[in-house]
C-alpha cells in the first residue's frame, strides 16, 4: 500500500503542489508523511476539513497550487466552504480516501462512504473513482493537470480495496 | 433592541479599518464577511484587498494559505466576532504553521450585525484573545481605546507573527460601501496585482 501513495507524491510533486492540507487517514499514511518530508511541499494538519478549502484558496491567490487530503467522513465538513472556491472559480484538488464502501467494519462510516460521490457533485465537483493501485498515479496527474491547467475543482476518490482493512482489533 | 455595553464601546470600526490601511504598501488583506468587508472597502478599496461575501469561518485560513505562498509580504486578515467564532480551529492551525507574516484582526462588536444585532458569543464573555493564546499564538491582545490602539497597530503591521488582536469596537449599524461580488474577478484582480498580467485565472 505504499507504491500508489509514492505514485501520487510524484504526481504532486511533478505538477508543483506546493501545500499539502489534510486531515489525517490510514489510507493518507504514506503520503502524509512524504509531503511532511519534502522540501518543496508545506505540509498542514487541519482541525477540520474545510479549512483546507479556505487555505487552498489563500494558497492560489499567493500564487502556489496545493492539494487537500482527507477521508470520505471529511467530505461533509466541507460542504458550505466549497461555495468559496466554486464561487471564485478556484481551482481545488482533492483526494479521498474510502471508507463505507467494502468491507467496512464500522457502520458510522455508511452514510458518507455511500452518499460522498453525490454530496461531492451537487457541491460543484467532478469526481474519479480509482480501484486499482497501478491505476491511481496516473489518475491523479489526469486530474491535478486539469485542475491546475484548466480550472475546476476534482476529486480522486480513492477505493477501499487500495486501503489495509480496519478491523479494531477483531 | 436592548441596549448592550458595546453600544458605548469607545472605538469605531471605520476608523480603525481606516488606521490599519492608511500607507498600507505591499500589505495584503482578507476581510471576512460582512462588516468587516464592508469597513475595510470603506477604507479604501485595492485590487490587493480580498473581501468575502460568504465561506464564513474561513478568513483567517485564507490568510493562512496565502501567508504560506508569500511569505515576504505581510498578509493581514480583517474578521468578525462571528466569523471568527465558527473558525476557532483555524487558530489552533496557523499556530502549528507559525508564518511569521500573518495577523488576524477581530473587529469584535459582540454581535451578528448582519443577521439582526444577536448577541454572539463575545457578548458572554468568550475571551478570543485567551482562545488565540491557548492555540499557541503567543503574539496576542484585546484592545478596547484608542491608547491601547496605537499600541496595537506596529504589532499588527510589523511584528513577527503570528499575530493576533481582538479589538472591542462599537455595535452600531453603517451604511453599506460594498466591494465587487463576482467571487472570480476579486481573485483575478488580487492575483493580477500580486503576481503580474500572466496569472490570468
Amino acid at each position: 500500500m505504499t507504491q500508489w501513495a509514492d505514485d501520487v507524491f510524484g504526481v504532486l510533486v511533478e505538477v508543483g503542489v506546493q501545500q499539502a492540507a489534510y486531515v489525517p487517514d490510514a489510507g493518507h499514511t504514506r503520503l502524509i508523511w512524504r509531503c511532511h518530508a519534502a522540501k518543496t511541499i508545506a505540509a498542514v494538519p487541519l482541525t477540520t476539513e474545510e479549512e483546507g478549502i479556505a487555505l487552498l484558496a489563500g494558497a492560489w491567490l499567493g500564487g502556489q497550487r496545493g492539494v487537500l487530503l482527507m477521508q470520505s467522513s471529511g467530505v461533509g465538513n466541507c460542504i458550505n466552504m466549497l461555495s468559496l472556491a466554486r464561487a471564485c472559480e478556484f481551482p481545488l484538488l482533492m483526494l479521498v480516501t474510502m471508507r463505507g464502501q467494502w468491507c467496512e467494519f464500522n457502520p458510522w462510516q455508511l452514510p458518507m462512504g455511500r452518499n460522498c460521490r453525490r454530496i461531492l457533485v451537487a457541491a460543484g465537483v467532478a469526481c474519479d473513482t480509482v480501484a486499482e493501485p497501478a491505476r491511481v498515479g496516473a489518475v491523479v496527474a489526469k486530474a491535478a493537470r486539469g485542475v491546475f491547467e484548466r480550472g475546476g475543482r476534482r476529486a480522486v476518490l480513492l477505493h477501499q480495496k487500495l486501503m489495509t482493512r480496519k478491523t479494531f482489533g477483531r | 433592541m436592548a441596549a448592550t455595553r458595546s453600544d458605548n464601546y469607545p472605538l469605531r470600526r471605520r476608523d480603525v479599518a481606516k488606521m490599519l490601511v492608511a500607507g498600507r504598501g505591499r500589505l495584503l488583506v482578507v476581510a471576512g464577511l460582512g462588516a468587516p468587508a464592508w469597513d475595510m472597502t470603506a477604507a479604501g478599496d485595492s485590487d490587493l484587498n480580498f473581501p468575502l461575501w460568504g465561506a464564513m469561518g474561513g478568513a483567517a485560513m485564507i490568510g493562512l494559505g496565502l501567508a504560506l505562498a508569500q511569505p515576504k509580504r505581510r498578509v493581514l486578515v480583517v474578521t468578525g466576532d462571528g466569523e471568527m467564532l465558527m473558525g476557532l480551529g483555524a487558530l489552533a492551525t496557523i499556530a502549528v504553521q507559525r508564518p511569521r507574516n500573518l495577523a488576524v484582526v477581530v473587529f469584535d462588536n459582540e454581535h451578528y450585525g448582519e443577521t439582526g444585532m444577536q448577541l454572539t458569543h463575545t457578548a458572554h464573555d468568550v475571551d478570543l484573545e485567551g482562545v488565540a493564546r491557548a492555540a499557541g499564538i503567543r503574539v496576542a491582545g484585546t484592545v478596547r481605546d484608542r491608547v491601547g490602539l496605537g499600541k496595537a497597530l506596529p504589532v499588527i503591521l510589523k511584528i513577527p507573527g503570528p499575530v493576533f488582536y481582538d479589538i472591542k469596537v462599537r455595535a452600531e449599524t453603517l451604511d453599506f460601501v460594498l466591494p465587487p461580488k463576482d467571487g472570480a474577478v476579486l481573485k483575478r484582480r488580487f492575483r493580477k496585482a500580486l503576481l503580474g498580467p500572466s496569472a490570468s485565472r
